[in-house]
């Protein structure tokens, strides 16, 4: 198929958070092109100081997630004509985060989220230990598994309403973190887990507005993971913490 | 500012939740007032009953039962989407609802006419 037109416009946002402004660009159309192809084209033909980031270009590594025409997606795994409207492009960095400059949004506050929210392994075993044994067909290590291939690119975060409305609301890649382990027959503290989330900006503070897992490009579903959370801390208030 | 990403059923299905939630709160005082008047000014109450029997104010009826209805399986959506662990998509189930609110809203307008 060819393109109507030879060549794109391309509005990109520039400047660093304090001093955000719009550069329009005309960058050659292709038959086949990612939004990160059009990226690196002004960047290596148009303006060499255009800020972003990538790495695998190949769907693996979550670090080129922008806003394209207002919607959250990895750039290399989207094709331009699957987006483009009237030969029109509008790349932003992630919503929801602060900006360093240009495309590249200061993941911080998504990682500082991450971290508490508690997502980390609690040993059941020491090294010294038999390997545990975990039957892939138990329904718990199911429900963990559903979640497990998360690359923390940040494109729910920046889909959630809660997120933009709610600044200690964790945000649904780090509760699904914590949904998984909380699945995970090998972690120790399950208590501890439901403790962290069931706090201001934990699980409850979710909508259910679904966008997390709308947008996600790993086809993840995070609200079901953050309902997951909501049904065990509420049973576990009654039972007063099992 | 950029545009937020909402254009998707479960986000539709929230805020027609949380509006016809505000708007059946903002009703909900006038209509306790108006049962009130059977107490303090009957006179008052009947002049209103007879004003209700309008066909334009029925028909604005119907859009606050379509609230109501809308609302309360809204309502059901949400408890059964966080409570019972679907697996299906639940954006089926927010059409649903919705569907559902159509019907009962429906069925109060061919009872009226």
């Amino acid at each position: 198929m060819k393109s109507r037109s030879s060549t794109l416009q391309v509005k990109v946002n520039r400047g660093s958070q304090a001093d955000q402004y719009f550069q329009t660009f005309d960058v050659p159309a292709d038959d086949n092109q990612t939004v990160l192809d059009v990226v690196s084209w002004i960047q290596q033909h148009a303006d060499p100081t255009l800020s972003y980031r990538f790495s695998c270009r190949v769907g693996m590594c979550g670090s080129c997630a922008m806003m394209v025409n207002g919607e959250p997606r990895w750039t290399c795994r989207t094709h331009v004509k699957k987006v483009v409207k009237a030969d029109r492009l509008t790349i932003e960095p992630l919503r929801n985060l602060p900006v360093i400059k240009d495309l590249a949004a200061d993941m911080d506050p998504f990682f500082d989220k991450w971290v508490a929210a508690g997502g980390r392994h609690h040993p059941s075993s020491t090294r010294a230990d038999p390997i545990a044994k975990v039957d892939p067909t138990d329904k718990a290590r199911v429900t963990a598994d559903a979640s497990i291939e998360c690359i923390n690119c940040a494109v729910c975060y920046a889909a959630c309403d809660t997120v933009a409305g709610n600044p200690d609301y964790l945000g649904p890649a780090a509760l699904q973190r914590v949904w998984t382990l909380y699945n995970d027959a090998k972690d120790a503290d399950k208590f501890s887990l439901l403790d962290q989330v069931s706090g201001m900006g934990g699980c409850h503070s979710c909508h259910s507005m679904g966008s997390c897992t709308h947008y996600c490009p790993n086809e993840l579903d995070p609200m079901s993971a953050i309902a997951g959370l909501k049904r065990a801390t509420a049973r576990s208030f009654f039972k007063r913490g099992d | 500012m950029m545009r937020p990403a909402r254009a998707h059923p479960l986000w539709l299905a929230y805020i027609l939740h949380r509006i016809s939630g505000i708007i059946l709160a903002l009703f909900l005082p006038l209509h306790f007032w108006v049962l009130s008047l059977a107490l303090t000014e009957p006179a008052r109450l009947d002049e209103f009953l007879t004003f209700a029997e309008m066909p334009i104010v029925k028909l604005a009826e119907i859009g606050l039962i379509f609230l109501l209805a809308v609302h309360a399986f809204g309502g059901v959506r949400l408890m059964a989407m966080e409570w019972l662990p679907w697996s299906a998509p639940q954006k089926t189930l927010a059409a649903g609802a919705v569907g559902v609110a159509f019907f009962v809203s429906g069925a109060f307008f061919l009872q009226v006419i």
